[in-house]
């Protein structure tokens, strides 16, 4: 590769060609401040905070886009760039309302740390607030325009990532604003409540529905037994907010925490996607072996479910009947668990903790209430259960650790696998080996479906018939394998979707910040979780079989389909409207 | 035979002060008095002259008739058309220099030369033919017959022409780049969205003469190895958008645009794009975001429209006068060209001239006029007696002139060396009655307007310049606030996204340079007249 050699601020530097200024400076332990840019995305070279001056040129140019040459001279900290970001910071403050203390993001704002990393501790200019009013319309997401620093980062990621485009810009010049089209309000357009935005944004202009003092309301209501489970992803993730470093797996502590909090079962998600596993194996099965739409696209991911209904509903007879696991967990809670603990459903007040906002929406769709009651009464994405640990001061990364409850907390690895992007192909493909060969699988770890690459694709010979499979992860690589599919030029025969960058380790519930880096970390302790266990296969874990046993019959049963299945809606880009 | 021509000017400008009524009277009257056979009537682009209304000239005679009503129609036609009497009450004088001289008037404009508004105002902008009989398409003919595009780009790169728009790079090199590139598809693009305040050259070129941007573009079409032009044009310009799109269709009819142009292989097609009145489409690059159907907002450079440029692909994009100016650079070469104008500019540059001017309107000079020449002598100074207090050069981007720049050459590097431009070639004049800092304000108040709001300096800063301004002249700013004003201007200057957040500031910097005792006096009255 070509190579060139820069000075930046006296210290020579090499790097590969077409690198930005900004990586460069990073290599000699430079942190140029930046606010628009994002690792993710390409940058967009708004904020102006991360100028530099360059030898011979009269411009400041933006370090986040600018790219290295030979022989150039660059200068991150004269007084010229000082005084420069300075002017934009004091812009932008000045139409940021400073209310940090009533904010989501107070002590985890790049603004407020940019702010006081530049040492501006007042602005020149007064107060003007900028257009456009919260938009609270979702049932996921709230949108507060007032806070927008209009660095642009959600609007790329809902186009760009996602290629959904819910949210644009509206208006012009000093009065420009962020918002949905025609200004309809979240609800009305095709967001598919990913959250993917939320965790680009810089300050707390985009946030989740809160579900936290609904939870304390059930853990405070003694007539309440509250139940939670916890997603794959969440326990690779959480101890990020609590300052640890980003692959920490802290699966027992949670579940300590989680105790400690007051919840009365400690139950794992993971228990449902090995049930999920069973469910969908043996409906992919059928459908080979019987004909049905192929491929079958997996269903786990709510804001898949979302983008499909709304952008590709001539393609809905292809996805699994299966529900998400934190639905299957939904149902059986109040049937099954009822039963055996032999209390009142309408006394179960049912929680999951999920590292996904759009699962805030699937648990309140009218299709979830087989079980007589709302399946999944309250959501909170790890940043919510984070919060909720920290408001009464539980100190996560020193808890003892602690064990999941039964029958609903013993699960696999395969379950755990389900928070990575590929994790609920292999999982699958672990199962459906075995059930159609009848024979061991003897390398469990399926690596052609694993990576971060947008789409992958695999082949995978069970006893002579062999299996095509296909992997997405973000909505605009989904967008891409539908268009071959609706093109006709795809013969897979099951493709997993998962809605966010990685899978659900991704997810718009996460902590924030998040990065590829960041995501690597995390599903790299989701796989050494999968190592860690003794089973690594759904269909042997031996609470399944007892649910089975005792409960459900045989996988795709009557009783399966009652309260495991669920059918799907055809939905427009734009909700009908009358004139 | 006809033995009277009379050509009635019909640019928006004549129109609405009346033109069509004025034309429609004149037929009826030649009609009535039964002259439609010995007497033609012309429709015209721009005759170049301003604020006096309808302008009519009757040939052979070269007559001109300027702030003809309808009712002065049968007075032209009794006494000029029937009795040979000039009507001296509507006679105008001050005739274009090289009209005077094709015509036999004697010049009063003589420091013009024109060669890009050569055929606007003399022949019909509807009709081809008039405009081939005046060589028109001939150097199309002779580049695709006699000459390789890397010719076209020698000549081209050897007259030593530059961008019009206002940038002033030079268009050989610029169309150079283009040609290198390997691409399955090139584009050109004529920016004809004339966006700049008290600029509207590119709409009076068009108007008068939209065959000569047609033949240079696919000029540059042959020169870079692109088969597609685009036009994209203030939306506002009808009348330009009209003529442009019936000239298209008249050059397709006679095989001068479309396929395998004079019998060469080399195909050309041009289609016109309507602007949405945003300023910032006049940047190259936001002005191919609104093509591609985005919104209109500059693109990060590198990588430059030559290389990436509409849908990714090798893009030039000239302005109208540059492109104007093509066909005759390839008929009469790059030293014909050099010719005029000064060693490192050379050609001529039309100006529009508005403010406290006598003879407002559209000029044709030769580069290195000067700034007095300019005002005093074509535009014949400053009315009512009033004082010259500054002049802004190039459009409410432009730089301030003061008196002390009376002498200087209006060329890019005398320019340059004091830090300013020639932009958009529009000429502001100033008297010596009015407030600078009421007139910085209404410069301020438009750039807050038309800012994309992409980057944070122009977007909040153009707001927070005007917020200043308006303090001050509602007399309640302070001293201090012109230092805030200058800190914001030189950051915006130095660190916006794109040309305009970065010329944005430079009228202000100009004005608080040379006038800061305006700002400081208004300030200090305001607070003496508070404390009092």
């Amino acid at each position: 590769m070509d190579k060139v050699t820069v000075t930046i601020d006296g210290i020579q530097v090499t790097v590969p060609k077409g690198t930005t200024v900004l990586e460069a400076a990073k290599q000699v332990n430079i942190k140029i401040p930046r606010l628009c840019y994002h690792p993710d995305l390409p940058p967009v070279s708004g904020c102006r905070l991360c100028v530099v001056e360059i030898e011979g040129d009269r411009l400041l140019r933006t370090s986040c886009s600018w790219k290295c040459q030979d022989g150039m001279k660059i200068n991150t900290k004269s007084q010229t760039v000082r005084s420069s970001r300075r002017m934009a910071l004091e812009l932008i403050l000045s139409r940021h309302p400073m209310l940090c203390t009533e904010c989501v993001r107070n002590n985890n704002c790049e603004l407020q740390s940019i702010a006081d990393q530049l040492g501006i501790r007042e602005t020149r200019f007064e107060y003007s607030a900028r257009p456009g009013g919260i938009d609270d319309s979702s049932a996921v997401l709230v949108r507060d325009p007032s806070k927008c620093i209009l660095c642009r980062r959600c609007i790329q990621t809902c186009e760009l990532v996602q290629s959904v485009s819910a949210i644009g810009l509206e208006g012009r010049g000093y009065n420009v604003w962020v918002d949905t089209p025609f200004g309809k309000g979240l609800d009305d357009v095709a967001c598919v409540s990913c959250g993917q935005c939320i965790n680009r944004c810089p300050v707390g202009a985009l946030y989740e529905q809160d579900h936290v003092a609904r939870v304390w309301a059930a853990l405070d209501d003694p007539t309440k037994h509250v139940v939670v489970q916890t997603a794959p992803a969440v326990r690779a993730s959480i101890g990020e907010a609590f300052g640890m470093s980003a692959g920490s797996l802290v699966t027992d502590k949670m579940v300590t925490g989680l105790r400690m909090l007051g919840f009365d079962k400690v139950f794992d998600t993971d228990f449902t996607a090995d049930l999920t596993i069973v469910e969908e194996g043996t409906e992919l099965i059928g459908r080979l072996t019987n004909g049905g739409a192929l491929p079958m696209l997996t269903s786990c991911s709510p804001g898949w479910i979302n983008f499909i209904e709304h952008f590709y509903p001539q393609l809905l007879p292809h996805v699994s009947s299966c529900k998400s696991p934190q639905q299957m967990f939904g149902a059986l809670a109040k049937t099954y668990y009822a039963e055996k603990a032999g209390i009142d459903p309408k006394d179960i007040y049912s929680v999951s903790i999920m590292p996904c906002t759009a699962k805030k929406y699937e648990c309140q769709r009218p299709e979830m209430r087989d079980s007589g009651y709302q399946d999944v009464d309250a959501v909170l994405t790890t940043r919510e259960l984070a919060k909720m640990m920290k408001q009464v001061g539980i100190d996560l990364p020193q808890l003892e650790p602690g064990k999941y409850d039964e029958p609903l907390g013993i699960s696999t690895g395969a379950a755990v696998i389900f928070g990575n992007t590929g994790g609920v192909m292999e999982a699958a493909l672990r199962t459906v080996y075995e059930l159609v060969t009848k024979s061991p699988l003897e390398n469990v770890e399926i690596k052609q479906v694993r990576g971060m690459e947008g789409v992958r694709e695999a082949e995978i010979d069970l006893n002579g018939t062999k299996v095509r499979a296909a992997v997405a992860n973000g909505l605009a690589n989904a967008r891409q394998l539908m268009e071959k599919i609706v093109a006709g030029e795809a013969d897979y025969h099951f493709v997993e979707i998962m809605a966010c960058p990685g899978g659900c380790i991704g997810g718009g519930g996460q902590p924030i910040p998040t990065s590829m880096e960041i995501r690597k970390k995390r599903v790299e302790a989701i796989y050494a979780a999968d190592r860690a266990l003794e089973i690594r296969k759904s269909h042997e874990n031996p609470a399944i079989k007892k649910l089975y046993a005792e409960f459900l019959g045989e996988p795709n049963s009557h009783k399966a389909h009652e309260l495991l299945h669920t059918h799907y809606t055809r939905k427009t880009v734009y909700k009908e409207t009358v004139a | 035979m006809h033995r009277n021509h009379v050509l009635v000017a019909m640019d928006a400008h004549t129109i609405a002060q009346g033109a069509r009524a004025v034309r429609d009277a004149l037929m009826r009257n030649l009609e009535m008095t039964s002259l439609t056979s010995e007497v033609k009537v012309v429709e015209t682009g721009s005759l170049g002259i301003y604020n006096r209304g309808v302008v009519l000239v009757i040939f052979p005679e070269n007559v001109y008739y300027v702030g003809v009503k309808v009712e002065d129609v049968a007075e032209i036609v009794s006494e000029h058309l029937i009795k040979g009497r000039v009507v001296e009450r509507l006679h105008y004088t001050d005739v274009p220099v090289e009209k005077a001289a094709e015509m036999g008037a004697a010049p009063r404009f003589g420091k013009q030369q024109r060669v890009v508004l050569k055929n606007a105002g003399i022949i019909d902008p509807e009709s081809i033919e008039e405009y081939i009989a005046r060589d028109g398409y001939e150097a199309l003919g002779k580049a695709l017959t006699e000459m390789k595009p890397q010719d076209v780009i020698e000549v081209v790169k050897k007259s030593g022409i530059q961008g019009r728009g206002g940038a002033f790079f030079p268009t050989g090199l610029k169309w150079s780049f283009a040609a290198a590139e390997e691409a399955k598809q090139k584009y050109i693009i004529c920016n004809a969205d004339e966006g700049e305040p008290g600029t509207f050259k590119d709409r009076l070129i068009l108007e008068g003469d939209p065959h000569c941007v047609i033949e240079g573009m696919a000029l540059a079409g042959y020169a870079v190895g692109a088969d597609m032009g685009f036009i994209y044009i203030r939306g506002e310009y009808r009348m330009s958008i009209d003529r442009l799109n019936r000239a298209i269709q008249r050059a397709k009819e006679n095989g001068l645009l479309g396929e395998n142009l004079f019998d060469s292989g080399f195909n050309f097609n041009i289609e016109v794009r309507e602007g949405a009145g945003a300023y910032i489409c006049g940047e190259e690059t936001a002005l191919i975001e609104s093509i591609e159907g985005k919104r209109g907002e500059p693109r990060d450079k590198p990588p430059f429209p030559p290389s990436v440029g509409l849908w990714g692909m090798p893009t030039i994009v000239n302005n109208v006068e540059t492109l104007a100016n093509v066909p005759q650079i390839i008929l009469k070469g790059a030293d014909w060209y050099k010719s005029m104008g000064t060693e490192k500019s050379p050609g001529t540059k039309v100006f529009t001239m508005v403010g406290n001017i006598n003879n407002p309107g559209l000029i044709e000079v030769p580069m290195g006029t000067t700034l007095r020449e300019i005002i005093y002598d074509i535009g014949q100074g400053i009315p009512e007696g009033k004082g010259f207090k500054l002049a802004q050069m190039g459009g409410t981007t432009g730089g301030i002139l003061t008196g002390a720049h009376l002498d200087l050459p209006m060329s890019v590097e005398a320019l340059r060396e004091i830090g300013s431009g020639l932009g958009s070639g529009a000429l502001l004049v100033v008297d010596d009655s009015q407030d600078v800092v009421e007139l910085v304000e209404n410069f301020v108040e438009f750039f807050n307007h038309e800012s994309c709001g992409k980057c944070t300096l122009c977007r909040e800063g153009n707001g927070r310049l005007l917020e200043l301004l308006q303090r001050i002249n509602s007399g309640k700013g302070h001293v201090a606030d012109l230092n805030l004003m200058e800190e914001l201007a030189v950051t915006m200057m130095k660190g916006a996204f794109c040309g305009l957040g970065q010329a944005a500031p430079v009228p202000i910097l100009g004005c608080l340079k040379y006038f800061r005792d305006d700002f400081v006096r208004k300030i200090e009255a305001a607070e003496m007249a508070a404390a009092a």
